[in-house]
């Protein structure tokens, strides 16, 4: 760099612009903003009580047969549905290729302790795959044209085991993480 | 401006000089001999006291003190006293589940009848309240609610150490006396009162005062040196020299052995206190240990960042009078 | 918008399209890039950078913290609490909010004692000075409805006493307290309000130093020597890289005292009552404002006495509004037409007593009115006894060691069993604190009217011709030993 004295600072000042000294302090100025910024976008994610609200116990032996029940964890709704033999093998008997989402009805169940499955009790989220809004079942009396679900949003019809059939969603209703604690009692999260 | 300096400097050591002098009536708190390892620039808790120092506040406290901001989550924090490194979710943490699970709560939610049961305690809930509300704690005190105990060592001067010299402070059994006030009659029986004989108090480590007189303890009221408040109106001696401190509503809790610990620590009433003393410090502010932690690393990027501002203003003006 | 010419050129096709639209980089230029700022400036004059960081600090973390605040007496103190506790670095946003407050007043009052010593409130910066009391203003009503937040038994009852001040205007003060308050007491609907003003009130001080800015860049920086510049080659060097390296070498400096105070010293400017959550029927023993308002409250405690028609409330609460004011009028209250108190030796000596009579209110207004200021001093009490002889009110003094206590307890022993007789150790009169308010209330105020006259009577030393020259002048006296380049 220069040593000459210069009256003409801006000269000078560009000279210095190269300068290491110059260039550290500015990354090191930088890197302590980007630290803090990270500490101000940290924040928005959930704190810890809200994730600690996110299991629920459901007692499944109190749900009518035919019924289903709608529990919310965390805020999101899920559906426990009590399925009639008829609605089992109505799910069982579809051809999973045919499937917009392909999926047997075995694997949107879990097992119970004892390693069976347990078709009565479906467990699914409550959200429609397409835009969120929550289905309507049987508790509203329209279970749309496949006997799940249907959702009057944008006319998303899910079948008795949650699977989208018809309309605009592009996948079946998940299955929420869940796990049988006794056989009445199942406890889910998110 | 050097005379400038000289004054502020002085001032401000003047008036930090008298703030802290201005501390009420009662003995000055003091730490445990070998300090507290949570206090420093890097201090960080000892894990095993905070594990006793839980158990004293389940078995001891408990029962009349909530701690309404914690959860038993809480307990398996990273820095908590029963945090395991295989649960980074505590919520999982199988010791804490158990722990939490020895606590029957009232369920904050309703049930399908929409009444609210009792069940034992998962990590997400809060610690257990000892009574419904404050008016059943008062009711149930003597008309004192005690205090939640989730900031408490923030909430008072002396912090840890005030909590310590408080449970371990209370007089010996040996300052005490009976005495009768009115002697019993046919109709009644005689009237007794608790006085202490203050000439054979000692308090804290090095004190040499002597206050001669008796100190009358009213019913359902407790002498400690460390509580702020007045003895004057309860003293019986010169008024000028009536020993510090003040009365509270809770009697000495912590008597040697009143906790078995699990570890085979000695529960003496130092270690007791002590420990829960800890565990109150840590429940106060759980993120202390990482807030200590990441002031050094702070501290050491910010000194790192003067040093270049320094050289980089040096060249910048190297060429400048001013 | 500023008084010097434009050295802004617009250098490519899409510069010159934005700059006869919207001049937008030309005025970044002038403002914050080349805008000639003397060159003798001393580090008392970083402080406006720091405050800016200041302010910008404190509306980002207190834009974060109303993320996760609850408005509401049942839910504030658990909400807080929550932040320190459940939310990911909410402990850390939170330290740095509420020790960002004091911060900032730290260095708004070093701000403002630099104006004061280097007389930048004078012409042509009138404007400059009243737009910065006005700031001032603004951040005490925003710190005093800040603190409320938290609803801590300081907030609570320090926000009870400071709105009662306001009951104590005549006519319409109960209305008005009433009126601010939402009800008989505080509650929820003040809680709400004073969460909604305060959040706004950060935005208003922002508009403030916007003008204050503006006005700062019509006559250019004052200087410690107070001469204004007169050529600007000579006298000045371009705002960057010039002062923003020796701005952001403070700012840095500022920082780590700040990061002392939130990582390793979070709650020594707070008030440990403030951790009780707010209870309405007990009062805190010892209630006293944040540091930053100590002085105004000692000079409100200071009077104690009727004035006339005026009760004793409402002048304490006159002196302490008027110790504003008068900074409002500062600018025709100073006489000199010297500047800077470089070069007026007798203000000077005054200016550091004022600095110290400020400091020392703020220690009376920590204290209790009532304890003596020097405790040494204060001889031994003595014992009173108050007893009843034939139906009237007596007492008997005994002053001196142990045999006085002996003498009193047997001259009770003496009295009859019906004379009630009781014991009481009264403290030797002594200098109290509120004494103490008082004479520095006087001194403040007498500061003013001191700046009145002196600057008539003065006689201020040589100033130097220019900038240039006094910065030379200095050069040559301290580098008489190495040759200057």
């Amino acid at each position: 760099m220069t040593d000459t004295p210069s009256h003409d600072h801006g000269e000078t000042i560009d000279d210095d612009r190269r300068n290491f000294i110059h260039i550290a302090t500015g990354a090191a100025a930088f890197g302590g903003a980007a630290m803090f910024a990270w500490a101000a976008v940290d924040q928005w994610n959930p704190a810890a009580d809200t994730k600690a609200a996110s299991a629920l116990d459901v007692d499944v032996s109190k749900i009518p047969l035919g019924g289903e029940i709608r529990v919310l964890i965390g805020g999101k709704p899920f559906f426990v549905r009590h399925r009639t033999a008829a609605e089992i093998a109505a799910a069982d008997s579809v051809n999973v290729a045919t499937l917009r989402d392909p999926q047997t009805d075995d694997e949107r169940l879990r097992p119970k302790g004892d390693g069976s499955l347990n078709p009565a009790i479906l467990v699914t989220s409550g959200s429609c795959t397409h835009l969120g809004c929550v289905p309507v079942g049987p508790a509203q009396g329209n279970t749309g044209d496949f006997g799940g679900w249907y959702c009057p949003c944008h006319g998303s019809h899910y079948d008795t085991s949650g699977r989208i059939r018809k309309g605009p969603a592009p996948t079946n209703l998940p299955v929420p993480d869940y796990k049988y604690v006794s056989d009445s009692v199942i406890n889910i999260s998110l | 401006m050097k005379a400038f300096r000289i004054l502020t400097a002085g001032l401000a050591g003047l008036m930090i000089a008298a703030s802290a002098h201005a501390a009420g009536g009662a003995a000055h708190p003091h730490a445990p001999e070998e300090g507290w390892p949570f206090e420093g620039v890097t201090g960080q808790f000892d894990q095993a006291s905070l594990q006793r120092g839980y158990q004293v506040y389940q078995e001891v406290c408990s029962s009349c003190h909530s701690m309404k901001l914690l959860s038993y989550r809480n307990l398996g924090d990273p820095g908590g006293p029963f945090y395991d490194p295989d649960y980074p979710n505590p919520n999982d943490n199988p010791f804490v589940k158990a722990l939490a699970a020895q606590n029957e709560i009232l369920s904050p939610t309703p049930n399908e009848a929409g009444d609210y049961d009792f069940r034992p305690a998962t990590p997400a809930d809060r610690f257990r309240s000892p009574y419904p509300n404050d008016n059943a704690a008062r009711a149930a005190n003597g008309g004192a609610v005690p205090p939640d105990l989730s900031v408490i060592t923030k909430a008072r001067h002396g912090g840890a150490s005030y909590v310590y010299s408080l449970l371990a402070g209370y007089p010996d059994d040996e300052v005490f006396k009976e005495r009768v006030v009115t002697e019993a009659t046919d109709d009644a029986p005689a009237e007794v009162q608790t006085v202490i004989d203050t000439s054979k108090l000692h308090i804290g480590h090095g004190d040499d005062h002597h206050y001669e007189g008796y100190l009358i303890q009213n019913v359902g009221q407790y002498y400690n040196p460390y509580m702020p408040g007045d003895t004057v109106p309860q003293f019986e001696g010169d008024p000028r020299h009536a020993p510090p401190g003040g009365f509270l509503a809770m009697p000495p809790q912590l008597v040697p052995g009143r906790v078995e610990y699990s570890d085979g620590t000695e529960a003496t009433i130092e270690q007791m206190s002590y420990d829960v003393a800890q565990f109150l410090a840590w429940a106060g502010e759980p993120k202390q240990g990482n807030r200590r932690s990441l002031g050094l690393a702070v501290m050491v990027y910010l000194g790192i960042l003067a040093i270049l501002l320094w050289f980089s203003y040096k060249r910048i003006w190297r060429n400048v009078e001013h | 918008m500023s008084g010097h010419e434009s050295s802004y050129t617009p250098t490519n096709a899409f510069t010159k399209w934005l700059d006869t639209r919207l001049p937008i980089v030309r005025f970044a230029q002038d403002t914050a890039i080349n805008f000639p700022t003397p060159k003798n400036l001393n580090y008392w004059y970083t402080f406006g950078g720091i405050l800016a960081v200041c302010l910008v600090v404190q509306i980002v973390t207190g834009i974060i913290l109303a993320m996760h605040y609850e408005a509401s007496v049942d839910g504030a103190f658990a909400s807080v609490e929550r932040i320190m506790r459940d939310v990911p670095y909410g402990w850390l946003l939170r330290y740095i909010h509420a020790n960002g407050a004091s911060m900032f007043f730290l260095a708004v009052y070093l701000h403002m004692f630099r104006g004061l010593y280097y007389g930048s409130y004078k012409a042509p910066r009138e404007v400059l000075w009243i737009l910065g009391c006005v700031i001032y203003l603004l951040m005490m009503a925003t710190a005093f409805l800040g603190y409320m937040l938290p609803w801590g038994q300081m907030s609570y009852h320090g926000a009870n006493v400071i709105t009662s001040l306001f009951g104590a205007i005549p006519l319409v003060g109960e209305s008005l307290q009433t009126w601010i308050l939402g009800g008989p007491s505080i509650g929820n609907q003040t809680l709400q309000r004073f969460f909604s003003l305060h959040y706004l009130l950060p935005f208003m001080i922002a508009g403030a130093v916007i003008l204050h800015v503006w006005a700062l860049h019509v006559p250019g920086n004052n200087n410690p020597t107070g001469v204004e510049v007169q050529d600007v080659a000579k006298d000045t060097v371009p705002f960057h890289p010039y002062y923003t390296v020796k701005d952001a070498f403070a700012i840095v400096i500022f920082l780590i005292m700040f990061a002392v105070f939130v990582f390793y010293a979070p709650n020594v400017l707070g008030h440990a009552d403030n951790y009780i959550e707010a209870n309405p029927l007990v009062t805190p023993a010892h209630i006293v404002p944040e540091w930053y308002l100590l002085p105004f409250y000692a000079i409100l405690r200071a009077i104690t006495f009727d004035l006339g028609p005026i009760p004793a409330k409402l002048l304490g609460v006159i002196f302490m509004f008027a110790a504003i004011a008068v900074l409002f009028i500062l600018p025709w209250l100073d006489t000199s037409k010297v500047k800077s108190m470089r070069y007026r030796p007798v203000a000077k000596q005054f200016f550091f007593g004022f600095v110290a009579v400020c400091l020392l209110l703020g220690w009376c207004g920590a204290a209790n009115p009532d304890d003596p200021v020097i405790p040494a001093l204060q001889g031994d009490p003595k014992l009173v006894v108050s007893y009843t002889a034939d139906g009237q009110e007596a007492t008997s003094e005994y002053k001196g060691g142990g045999e006085a206590y002996v003498d009193a307890k047997r001259f009770m022993e003496s009295l009859p069993a019906d004379s009630n007789p009781s014991l009481a150790a009264v403290p030797a009169p002594t200098f109290m604190f509120r004494h103490f308010s008082l004479i520095l209330t006087f001194c403040y105020f007498g500061f003013f009217f001191l700046l009145f006259f002196l600057g008539l009577t003065e006689k201020p030393k040589e100033l130097p011709e220019s900038i240039h020259k006094s910065v030379l002048k200095r050069e040559k006296a301290s580098a008489s030993a190495v040759p200057a380049e």
